[in-house]
C-alpha cells in the first residue's frame, strides 16, 4: 500500500474532485458576480483559475476557503459539504489545506519565523523546538534565507513577504493548496522563482494546488488545467493548449495578446528542448 | 467524512527493528516523540526502520524520526528504511539533510548594551522630535510668507472637530469640577464664616489651573490621539510617501491647519471650561453656603481680574502645540503595521498630558516668581 495517501487513498475512493463547485451564485446587492457556476477540481493537479479584473477570481477563492458564503449553490472542498459543515469539521479541514494570501497576510508583531509556526502551535500541542526546526526547514523550502526567519514581516520586499506567506501555508503539510497571485508584482526572475518552487512543493507534498494568477508564463510552465472566468461563469476550461484553440472572445482576449503570443511561443520551445 | 486517525505509535521488536504504525502527521502524533527519545539501537550494527505498517507520515513525522535516528547514525549505526513508498522516502531524504542544519539563534543582548541601545534611542528621539518642530516652524514661516498656501477648509474643519464638537465633553466636566471644588471648600470655609471667599476659591482655581489643565487634557485624549492615528495609518498606506512624491508637504497639509486650529480652538474651550465651571461653583455656593448668584458675581467681579483669565488662556495657547506636535509626531513615526499605530496613538496620549502636567507645573513656579 501506497504509506503517505492511506488516509487520502479512502477518500479519494469517492470524491475524486478535491473542490467541486454547483451552481454558484454570488451577488453583492443587486451586482452579480457568480451565476450559476460550476467548477471541478481534481486531486493532484495544479489548477489555475484566471480571468480579467473583477471578474471575481478572489471572491471565488475566498469561497472555497469559507470566507466569504456564496449567494446560493453547493460548493464541496476535500469531500465536506461547507453548507452543512460543523464548526469542529471545518476546522480539521482549515488544516488540511493552506492559504498564500496576495499580500501576505503575515501577523505583523511575530517575527517571520514565528509566523510560520503559528499554525504547528496552534493546534498541535508539539513542542517549541521543534516547531522552530520545522518553520526554519520550511522557510528555506520556500527559498528563504535563514537570517530572514528572524526579520518582521514590515521589514521583507514583496516577494520574500510571498514566499514567508508560503512557507506558513505549508505548515500542515497541505493536501490543497491555494495562491493568490503568487507571482504579481515580481521580477522576472523572482516569478521564474516560484515557478519552480511550485513545482517543486507539488511533487514533495503531491498537494492539489490552486493558483489564481495572470501571469501567463506561470500558467504555461506549470499548470494542467486552467479555468477562464467571464460573464460569472467558467467560459473555458482546459490545459493551456487547448485554451488557445478555443474561440471565445474572452478567451482569445488572453491568447491574442502580444504577451499572450511571447508566452506561447516561449512554452512550445521549452516543450520541444 | 473523515476517517478517524489512528494515533502515531512505535514498537521495537528487536534492537535492530522500529515498527512504524498509525498516522505520523501533525494531527496524530502525539506524545510519540517521547517514546521515540527513549529508543537507542544498543549494539546493533544496522536499524531498519518498518514502514509497511504506516498509515501516513507528513513532515512533522519525518522530523520527528530523522531527530532520533540523527542520534543513531552519529553512533555509528547505520539506517535502512523498509518499504517505505518512494514518496516518503524522498521526504525522509530531504529532511535528513536539512536536520543537520543548525537552527540560527536570537542574539543575546547584555544588561549594559540594552541600557545603552535605550539612551541612545531616547536621544535619538529627543533630537527627531525637537527636527520635526523645527520643520513645523518652518512651515509656518512659509505659509505666512505665502498665504495663499494656507488651507483654510481643513484648518476651520479641525477647529469644528477638535473645538465645537468638543463643547458638551469639556463644559459637562468643568461643570463637575467647579462642583468640587466649591463643595470642597465650603466645609473649610464655613468653619472660619468666611462663607464669600468661595468665590476667590473657586474664581481662581478654575481660571489659573484647571480649566486649561482639564481642557488640555481632554483635547489631548480626544484630538490628539486621533492625530496619532489619522497620520499613523495614513504611514502604513503609503500615503504620506504619495503626498511627498505629488509634491505635497505632508507637514503643510496635515500639520499645520491642526495646529492654527488648535492654537483658536483649545483658548476658546478653556474660556468655555471657566464659564461652566464658574456656573458649577457658583451652584454649590448657593446650595452649600447660601450665597446667592447675585452676590457671587458681584464679588466675582470686584476680586478675580482679567490677569488670571489670561494666564488661564496663555497656558491654553502653549498646550495646544504641545497636544498638537506631539501627536502629529508620534503619527509620523509609525513603522509599517497597524500595531505600531496603536503604539504610537497610546504614547502620543501618554507624552503630551504628561508634558502638559509638567510645563503647568513650571508655569505655577514662573508666575508666583514674577508675582503674579
Ligand atoms: N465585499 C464586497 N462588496 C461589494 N462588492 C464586492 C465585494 N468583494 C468583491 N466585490 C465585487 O465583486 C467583483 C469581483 O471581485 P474580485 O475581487 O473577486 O475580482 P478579481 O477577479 O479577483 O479581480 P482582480 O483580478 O482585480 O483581483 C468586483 O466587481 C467587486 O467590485
Ligand atoms: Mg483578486
Amino acid at each position: 500500500m501506497d504509506a503517505v495517501t492511506g488516509q487520502t487513498d479512502a477518500a479519494q475512493a469517492n470524491t475524486p474532485n478535491v473542490i467541486e463547485m454547483r451552481k454558484v451564485c454570488t451577488r453583492f446587492g443587486t451586482h452579480s458576480v457568480h451565476t450559476d457556476l460550476d467548477l471541478d477540481v481534481r486531486r493532484g493537479e495544479i489548477f489555475a483559475i484566471v480571468g480579467g479584473s473583477g471578474s471575481g477570481k478572489s471572491t471565488l477563492l475566498r469561497e472555497m476557503i469559507m470566507l466569504h458564503r456564496p449567494s446560493s449553490g453547493s460548493i464541496k472542498i476535500l469531500g465536506a459539504d461547507l453548507q452543512t459543515i460543523s464548526e469542529e469539521e471545518a476546522m480539521i479541514l482549515r488544516q488540511r489545506w493552506g492559504v498564500m494570501f496576495q499580500h501576505g497576510g503575515l501577523f505583523g508583531t511575530l517575527n517571520v519565523l514565528d509566523n510560520i509556526g503559528l499554525p504547528l502551535r496552534e493546534h498541535t500541542r508539539l513542542d517549541d523546538t521543534l516547531i522552530n526546526e520545522l518553520a526554519a526547514w520550511k522557510l528555506t523550502l520556500s527559498g528563504l534565507k535563514p537570517e530572514t526567519g528572524l526579520q518582521y514581516p514590515p521589514e521583507l520586499s514583496g516577494g520574500m513577504l510571498k514566499r514567508a506567506s508560503l512557507a506558513r501555508a505549508l505548515a500542515f503539510d497541505p493536501e490543497l493548496l491555494f495562491l493568490d497571485e503568487p507571482t504579481a508584482g515580481l521580477d522576472p526572475g523572482g516569478a521564474g522563482g516560484i515557478d519552480t518552487l511550485v513545482r517543486t512543493l507539488h511533487d514533495l507534498y503531491r498537494s492539489t494546488i490552486v493558483i489564481i494568477t495572470h501571469d501567463l508564463d506561470l500558467l504555461w510552465q506549470v499548470t494542467d488545467r486552467v479555468a477562464v472566468l467571464g460573464e460569472g461563469k467558467v467560459v473555458g476550461l482546459g490545459s493551456m493548449m487547448e485554451l488557445s484553440q478555443m474561440d471565445h472572445p474572452i478567451i482569445r482576449g488572453y491568447f491574442d495578446g502580444p504577451r499572450g503570443r511571447t508566452a506561447q511561443e516561449q512554452a512550445q520551445k521549452l516543450n520541444k528542448e | 467524512m473523515q476517517t478517524p486517525l489512528i494515533p502515531a505509535d512505535i514498537a521495537q521488536p528487536d534492537p535492530g527493528l522500529f515498527v512504524l504504525t498509525g498516522s505520523w502527521t501533525a494531527r496524530a502524533v502525539g506524545d510519540v516523540d517521547r517514546k521515540l527519545v527513549s529508543m537507542s539501537a544498543a549494539d546493533a550494527a544496522e536499524v531498519v526502520i518498518d514502514g509497511s505498517h504506516l498509515d501516513t507520515i507528513d513532515s512533522v513525522g519525518v522530523w520527528i524520526l530523522q531527530r532520533q535516528l540523527k542520534k543513531i547514525r552519529d553512533k555509528g549505526v547505520s539506517i535502512r528504511l523498509l518499504d517505505w513508498s518512494s514518496h516518503s522516502q524522498k521526504l525522509m531524504e530531504i529532511v535528513e539533510e536539512q536536520i543537520a542544519v543548525p537552527l540560527l539563534q536570537t542574539p543575546q543582548i547584555s544588561l549594559l548594551e540594552k541600557i545603552g541601545r535605550k539612551g541612545e534611542a531616547v536621544w535619538k528621539d529627543t533630537f527627531s522630535l525637537l527636527s520635526f518642530i523645527g520643520e513645523a516652524a518652518l512651515a509656518f514661516v512659509r505659509i505666512v510668507a505665502h498665504p495663499m498656501r494656507w488651507r483654510v477648509r481643513p484648518t476651520l474643519k479641525y477647529i469644528q472637530i477638535a473645538g465645537f464638537d468638543a463643547l458638551p465633553i469639556v463644559g459637562l466636566t468643568s461643570f463637575l469640577l467647579g462642583i468640587v471644588v466649591a463643595y470642597q471648600g465650603a466645609d473649610q470655609l464655613r468653619h472660619y464664616g468666611a462663607n464669600i471667599f468661595v468665590v476667590d476659591l473657586v474664581g481662581f482655581s478654575m481660571l489659573r489651573e484647571f480649566s486649561p489643565l482639564i481642557t488640555a487634557i481632554i483635547i489631548a485624549g480626544r484630538s490628539g490621539s486621533a492625530y496619532a492615528a489619522q497620520i499613523g495609518t495614513m504611514v502604513v498606506t503609503e500615503e504620506i510617501d504619495a503626498m511627498r512624491t505629488i509634491g505635497i508637504e505632508p507637514i503643510d497639509l496635515l500639520v499645520l491647519p491642526k495646529i492654527i486650529a488648535l492654537a483658536v480652538a483649545l483658548p476658546l474651550l478653556t474660556v468655555f471650561s471657566d464659564v461652566t465651571g464658574v456656573l458649577g461653583g457658583m451652584i454649590m455656593a448657593r446650595s452649600q453656603l447660601d450665597i446667592g448668584f447675585n452676590e457671587f458675581l458681584v464679588r466675582f467681579g470686584s476680586e478675580i481680574h482679567l490677569p488670571a483669565l489670561l494666564i488661564g488662556v496663555g497656558k491654553a495657547f502653549v498646550f495646544a502645540f504641545i497636544i498638537v506636535i506631539i501627536g502629529c509626531y508620534q503619527g509620523f513615526r509609525t513603522k509599517g503595521n497597524a500595531d505600531s499605530v496603536g503604539r504610537q496613538t497610546t504614547r502620543s496620549v501618554v507624552q503630551s498630558i504628561f508634558i502638559v502636567i509638567v510645563l503647568d507645573s513650571l508655569f505655577s513656579v514662573i508666575f508666583s516668581m514674577l508675582d503674579l
